[in-house]
Formats: structure tokens, sequence, C-alpha cells
């Protein structure tokens, strides 16, 4: 009795000094998550960051919220887990447009297909005829940095006539704006038609685009935006409100660039060094720059996404025979590489990337490089085996 | 009618308190009488009662309440306090061999009221007894055996109340009976009862999630689809071994036909649970439950709904003194633990050869003083790793948790 009380009040007293600090999870670094506000917002932006974050990642639709009929996911967390890139049962499906001239299937279910429908309903196929490419959720951090970069300083990395002979062109895609985006500033239109900048082939013009056509075409939810039902085609009340919308927007905006990681490890720099060298930069742009903002975080900022938002021939490798807005089929917008290392993270252990995550590894994306892309990846392959580590421990750290 | 039923109970709850401080000739204690060999099923009798002078009617209850302090990945939203329940029973015998009983749950401070119990029980034969009412489906035994003060530890076990969604309880009709020889006793239990929609499947948990159809107060006044769901329990025990249980439960979740008009075809969902608990030579007590749980969830909804579910939990509570603690003379402190595994989503992705994730672990230890049998003092520490559907790096979360349970 007296050695179990003993050791019962050792326990008690181990359990205590133990505690608080020692059995409570800590939280992972800054460096280590993808999701979290840029610094310094006013505390009126956190309550707006705060409720977009719920939005976007708590909110999930149910039948009677409107999902669907026919839907691919029911919420935008679902995709995007903790902000980061999606894997191929979050990766969607869109079909029917061949060249500039437009989908042809819109009739038929296009762009979209929402490849999952509530029970009674049945879910869109591919209508013959028509061509079609897989894209895998990219990441969503630092878009509010992205969405402030001019037209001017997107035109000025443009070179479609390559004129510097580096094998690299480079074009933005221009689309037709849908009513309700109203153009930036000084946005720098041509024949009536305006740079786009979001999505793998650049076709969406700004977050409110993007969020608008992933609420309908993503979980079938209508807004004023957009107020068709998927399934019918019919004009339907909102199902989530501009408010809403609006949060989702600003937290769009407001998530903070990925931090890099290992900076001065002396391999990373070299890694670095060997990206430059062999003409990885060239597309994937290490600096761009913000306009000004009226969130102060955002503005007049340097940051490096390592993109150009362009358009570029990859090959026929990567040529699905599929595109949106002004782009060609074989052309795929530069993805940032910022958080290129956590993608693991969200993708299950695994990575999954380019446009449909066929590439299961850093080094296989490389080598997926061709058209104007093919040039560094021949110098990508002539490194040495440290050479090529080294890169790849860069783009780790990213 | 919410109201009025809370204030009753209330003044009922007072008077049975005022009860207790006093041993007042009006109220007894009724004896349960500890050489029958019990079982879970006979949980919902097999409580503290008190009777009224000599009225035919008998009344007990308990309380819970606790604080907690939780932190997931180094977020905590902080210190709360909870009451998670407050249930009371009442129990008549109507004649001889028809015994009425009912067990009424106030959930998070009067947020809720449920009915958890309302049977009526006619005793044919010790083999043959009739119960209809609100019946506790008999699946795995904690939903029948979940008194707060029965346990040492502050939270429900994940499994029973999301896999198996504790307390399931529905309006039917079945039949029980048992057999007893030396230290043997065998019972069985079977129902037909109302049971789930297809908010199982349709829910903001975006998981299959049993629990949902809870919210779905109607099935008290009828089917969602008129196929009953169909319950059954056989268990064994040996009183110096164990006792084992294995249940059944089947039914149709979709409305499939909707004035007359067939919309769907019958889908089905299975549980089949196993329980187990015994008492070693060493008095350590060992308690727990399995559960597998299959939905044919039609092939063109969602991968994120599963069709497969499992999991279950293992509590091993150590008395380590007994005996007269701080003047209480039957007075226990127990050292527990408890495991916990559940699989919310049992299968592979179609698009790749991964597995789908979405589980859980957690493990419990507990201290806990029993300064009587009915009264239970408990402080947790908890952890649980938790992975979502894609298998991303597991979401960590830590706490305390301190608490008492007690009947009234
Ligand atoms: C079915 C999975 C899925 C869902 C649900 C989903 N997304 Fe996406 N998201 C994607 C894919 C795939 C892309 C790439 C699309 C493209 O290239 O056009 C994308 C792209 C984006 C982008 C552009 C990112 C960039 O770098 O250009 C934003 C912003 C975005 N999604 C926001 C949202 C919001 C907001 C929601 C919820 C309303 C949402 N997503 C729901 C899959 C999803
Ligand atoms: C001609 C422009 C160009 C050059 C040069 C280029 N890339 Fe890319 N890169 C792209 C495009 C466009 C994609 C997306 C292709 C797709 O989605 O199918 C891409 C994709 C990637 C990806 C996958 C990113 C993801 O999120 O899926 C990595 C990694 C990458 N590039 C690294 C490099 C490296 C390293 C080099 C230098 C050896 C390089 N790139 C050179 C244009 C380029």
């Amino acid at each position: 009795m007296n050695i179990r009380l003993l050791s019962l009040k050792c326990l008690i007293a181990g359990l205590v000094l133990f505690s608080c600090d020692q059995i409570s999870p800590k939280a992972p670094e800054e460096d280590q998550i993808l999701d979290g506000p840029v610094n310094d917002l006013t505390s009126d932006q956190k309550i707006r960051f705060l409720a977009g974050d719920a939005a976007f990642n708590t909110e999930i639709f149910t039948s009677e919220t409107g999902l669907g009929s026919v839907f691919v996911a029911t919420s935008c967390g679902g995709c995007h887990a903790g902000d980061g890139k999606g894997t191929p049962f979050t990766t969607l499906t869109r079909f029917g447009q061949t060249d500039e001239t437009g989908n042809k299937f819109l009739h038929m279910g296009g762009p979209q297909l929402q490849n999952r429908a509530l029970p009674g309903f049945m879910p869109e196929t591919i209508p013959d005829g028509a061509t079609f490419s897989k894209f895998t959720p990219p990441a969503n951090t630092g878009l509010g940095f992205i969405e402030l970069v001019s037209d001017e300083d997107i035109l000025a990395m443009a070179d479609p006539d390559d004129k510097d002979g580096d094998g690299i062109s480079g074009v933005p895609n221009y689309g037709t704006l849908p009513d309700f985006v109203t153009p930036y500033a000084h946005a720098m239109p041509k024949n009536g038609k305006y740079i786009h900048r979001f999505g793998k082939k650049a076709a969406a013009y700004n977050l409110l685009h993007q969020t608008v056509n992933a609420y309908s075409q993503d979980i079938g939810i209508s807004s004023t935006f957009s107020p068709y039902d998927v399934y019918q085609g019919h004009e339907i009340d909102p199902e989530v409100s501009n408010l809403t919308i609006q949060n989702v927007v600003f937290y769009l905006e407001t998530l903070k660039a990925p931090i890099q990681r290992n900076q001065t490890d002396p391999i990373v720099q070299q890694g670095k060094q060997t990206f430059i060298n062999i003409g990885c930069q060239s597309c994937h742009r290490e600096n761009l720059k913000t306009g000004s903002s009226p969130v102060s975080a955002l503005s007049n900022k340097t940051f490096h996404p390592f993109t150009d938002l362009l358009l570029h021939d990859m090959g026929s490798g990567l040529d699905d025979g599929y595109t949106e807005g002004s782009a060609k089929t074989a052309e795929w917008r530069t993805p940032p590489l910022w958080g290129l290392g956590l993608s693991p993270d969200s993708q299950g252990g695994q990575y999954y990337l380019m446009h449909d995550g066929r590439a299961r590894s850093i080094r296989q994306a490389i080598q997926m490089h061709g058209g104007e892309g093919q040039a560094s990846n021949n110098k990508f392959e002539k490194l040495t085996e440290t050479d090529k580590n080294k890169l790849i421990t860069f783009l780790e750290s990213l | 009618m919410k109201k009025y039923l809370y204030t009753l109970f209330l003044f009922l709850a007072s008077q049975t308190i005022y009860a207790q401080s006093d041993s007042s000739f009006f109220f007894s204690r009724i004896k349960q009488d500890s050489t029958k060999l019990k079982l879970n099923m006979d949980a919902v009798y097999n409580r503290p009662f008190l009777q009224m002078g000599k009225l035919p009617v008998a009344l007990g209850g308990y309380l819970e309440a606790n604080s907690s302090y939780f932190t997931t990945d180094g977020i905590s939203e902080g210190l709360s306090f909870q009451l998670p329940r407050l249930t009371m029973f009442m129990s008549a015998s109507i004649r001889q061999r028809i015994k009425f009983m009912t067990e009424i749950e106030f959930e998070e401070g009067g947020k809720e009221i449920n009915i958890e119990f309302a049977a009526l029980d006619i005793e044919l034969n010790p083999l043959f007894n009739l119960r209809g009412g609100v019946i506790m489906n008999p699946i795995g035994s904690f939903n029948q055996n979940h008194d707060g003060p029965k346990w040492e530890f502050v939270s429900r076990p994940i499994s029973s109340t999301t896999i198996i969604p504790s307390t399931w309880s529905n309006v039917g009709f079945g039949l029980f009976g048992k057999y007893a020889r030396k230290n043997w006793v065998w019972a069985y239990e079977a129902y037909l009862s109302n049971g789930f929609d297809d908010k199982i499947i349709n829910n903001k948990e975006n998981r299959t999630w049993f629990p949902a159809s809870k919210a779905n107060s109607e099935r008290f006044e009828e089917s969602f689809n008129g196929v009953p769901l169909k319950t059954v329990k056989m268990a064994v025990k040996h009183r110096k071994v164990a006792e084992v249980g294995i249940s059944w439960m089947n039914g149709v979740y979709n409305k499939f036909q909707d004035d007359g008009i067939v919309l769907d075809k019958r889908r089905h969902l299975n549980f089949i649970a196993v329980d187990i608990n015994t008492t070693l030579p060493t008095k350590t007590s060992l308690n727990g439950e399995w559960v597998w749980a299959s939905v044919d969830v039609p092939k063109t909804f969602s991968q994120q709904f599963g069709k497969r579910q499992q999991g279950g939990f293992l509590d091993i509570v150590q008395p380590i003194i007994k005996g007269r603690i701080l003047g209480w003379s039957e007075s226990v402190i127990n050292l527990s633990t408890r495991l916990e595994y559940v699989d919310y989503n049992v299968g592979k992705f179609q698009e790749i050869d991964a597995n789908i994730a979405d589980h859980l672990y957690a493990t419990t230890a507990s201290i806990s003083f029993r300064p009587s049998q009915q009264t239970v003092i408990r402080a947790n520490y908890r952890y649980e790793w938790r992975r979502d559907l894609l298998g991303n790096p597991a979401a960590r979360t830590a706490g305390f948790q301190l608490g008492f349970s007690t009947y009234f």
C-alpha cells in the first residue's frame, strides 16, 4: 500500500513536471507550412482573412447547401489541402477546346467535367470527339502578390518572336473578361482582350474570376456572378453570398508567400547557381514586384515566385490537345516553384508535379520539359550527378 | 414541451439529491443484486435507483461535468468547461413482470433533449421477453452501457460515438432473453426499429458519418424509407472468464422510392461489432469493442464518403489503491489507459494505387478516484494523431481533461 502510494505520488509529480511544455504538440515552423496570412495585416484584415479561411477550408457543401447536382469536390479545402498542391484524387478534367476560337462543347458540359454526382444524378462523361486535359490543383500561396504584378511587367518578360534568340518566347494569355470582373487600372488590353494570369493555362484574370469559377465548376455552387446550375444550365438562386466570395478572395490575396528553407546552405546556393546557369531562370523568374495595394503587406514588394506568368510551348509530350483562352494546346503557364519542397505535405507524402501530376519527382518534372524547355532539360542531363542533386536540393528548399 | 420536461426533471432531480443528503424514510436506495451475472445488455436496469416510499416508481440519473485544455499543432482554444450531459432515468413496475424504464438526456446544458430509452418490457419467460418503445440498438457494448460514472475516461470512445453513433436509439420493438447455468450465461436481443437516413453520406463532416442521422428527430415518428433497421446481438459470459458479445445491424439508408415512384435501388448499410470484457486475476479489467461498418455508397458519388469504416477501443483499468481514503471507506484509485483507432474510409483511391487515409489513433492515460462506486473523479491526458483523406502529415492534438461523473 505504501509503496503503491509512493509510486502514485511519483507518477503524478512526473506527469506535472513533464506536462505543459513537453506534452502539447508544437506548432510546425512557419517555413514548414503553406497556410497562414502575410505579416502585418490590420485587425480588420485579420477578421476578413479568418472569415475567408473558414469559407475556404471548413465550409463543406451538401445537397441542402447547393452541392452539385454534379461536382468534383465538396469544398475548396478538399482539393487545396493546407493550401498546397493536390493529388490525382482531387485532379479535375477539362475538355472541348483545341484553339483560340473557343470551346465547342459548352453545350455538352464543357469546359469542365463534373465527374461526380449526388445520388440519383448522373455525372458527366467526356463527349465523343472532345480532347481533354487533366489539371492537378496547384498551391494557393502568395497569390495576392501574383495578382499585383503589372501587365507592363508581364509584357516586359514576354518575347513572342524570340528576339533574343534563346529559344524561349513566352506569351501572355489574352482572354475575354466575364461581366463581373473589372480590369486593373493600368491594364494593357489588346483588341478588347486582357492578360490573364491564374491557372495552368493562365486562363483566369484575377482571384475573383478564379474563385467564382471554382464555386461553380468544382462544387456546383451558383453565385450572383455565375448564376447557372452546372447540371441543368438554368439560372438559379445564388448558393453562396457575395460577401463569402469576397472573403475567400481576400483570404487568397493575403495568404503568405512560401518561405524558403536552408537558404544559407552552400549546397542550396550551388544548386541555385546551376538553376541560373542552365537557363531555368529564363522562365522560372525569381524576382517579380507588386504594384500598390490597399493592403500594405502586399504593396510595392519584391517577391520570389520563380515564374514569369507567361505561356510556353512545352513540346508534344505535354500537349494534350486541349486549351483555354488564346493559349495553344502545347502551351502552359510557367508554374511558380515557391513552396515546391513542401508539396508532399499536401500530396499524401508523394510528388505529383506538372499540370496533371504525371511527374512523380522533381527530377522527372525537369526531364519532361520539351519545346522551349528542351534546351535547359538537355543541359540538366549533361550535369554531373552531384550537380543534379544540388539543383534538386535547391528546388526542395523552395 | 422541452421546457416542461426539463423543469419536471429538475424538480425530480432536486428531490433525489435532497433524498441523498437526508436519508428520509420516503426515499430508499434499491440494492442491486451483485451476485447475479450481469451483461452489457443489463446496463439499463443495472443502475443505482432510488425508490420513493411505496410508489412503484424508481428514479435515478447521472451528471457529467469536466474541464478540458487541448492543443492542436501548437494552437489551443484555451481552457473550457463542459457539462456534456445530465441524464435522468425513471423505472416503474406496472405489474408483475411488466416494467417500464426511461432514460432522458439533457445534452450540453439543455441544448438538446433526447429520449435515449423509453421502453416497456413484458417478461414471458426468461428466454422470451418483449420490449417495445424507444430502444437502444444493441450494437457493440458501449451503446447500451454508456453511463458516464462507469468509465474512467472523460471522453467517450471515438469509434463508439462516430462509427456506432452512441447513444443510438430508435423507436422499435423486439425480443430478448437469457439462459443461465452455473457460471455461464447466454443472452440475445433482436429488434426491428427505425434507422438511418441519407445524411450519412451528405453531411458537413465530409465523410461517411453515421451520427448525422441522429439530427433527424423525425426518426421517432416515421421511418425514412419504410425499411426497418435490424439489430441482433448475442453475448455469453463465464463468471470467471469474460463476457463476449457479437452484434449485427443492417438496414437501408436511402429513400429508394417516394410517392410510389422508384428513385434508386435499396442501398444497405451493415455493422458488425464484437465486444469483450474481463477482469484478470491481477484485478486489471479489460474492456474493448471493435466495429466494422459498410455502406453502399453510389459509385458515381465521391470517394470522399467511404464505403467501409472500422475502429475500436481497449480500456485497461488497474485499481492501485482500495480501501479507506480521506475517510471514504470503500474508495478506489484506478490507473487506466485507453487505446483507440478509427478508420473512416477503408480502401484505395480509384485514381491511384494509394490507401485512403482519413484515420486517427489516440491514447489516453487516466487516473481516477472513486469515493464510491457511483462517483468518479478523473484526470485524463489524451494524445491523438489524425490524418486527412490524402494521408498528409497527421494533425496532433493533445490535452488534459479533468472532471467528474456521478450517479445521483
Ligand atoms: C476539384 C478540386 C478543386 C476544388 C474543389 C477547388 N479547386 Fe481551385 N484549383 C483546382 C485546380 C485543378 C486548379 C488549376 C485550375 C486551372 O489551371 O485552371 C485550381 C486553381 C485554383 C486557383 C489558381 C491558382 C493559381 O496558381 O493559378 C485558385 C485561386 C483556386 N483554385 C481557388 C479555389 C477556390 C477559392 C475554391 C473553392 C471555391 C477552389 N479553388 C476549389 C482544383 C480545385
Ligand atoms: C521554357 C520555359 C521553362 C524553362 C526554361 C524551364 N521550365 Fe520548368 N516548367 C515550365 C512550365 C511551363 C512548366 C509546367 C508544365 C506543365 O504543367 O505541364 C514547368 C514545370 C516545372 C516543374 C514542375 C512544377 C510543378 O509545380 O508541377 C519544375 C520542378 C520545373 N519546371 C523545374 C524547372 C527546372 C529545374 C528548369 C531548368 C532545368 C526548368 N524548369 C526550366 C517552363 C519552363
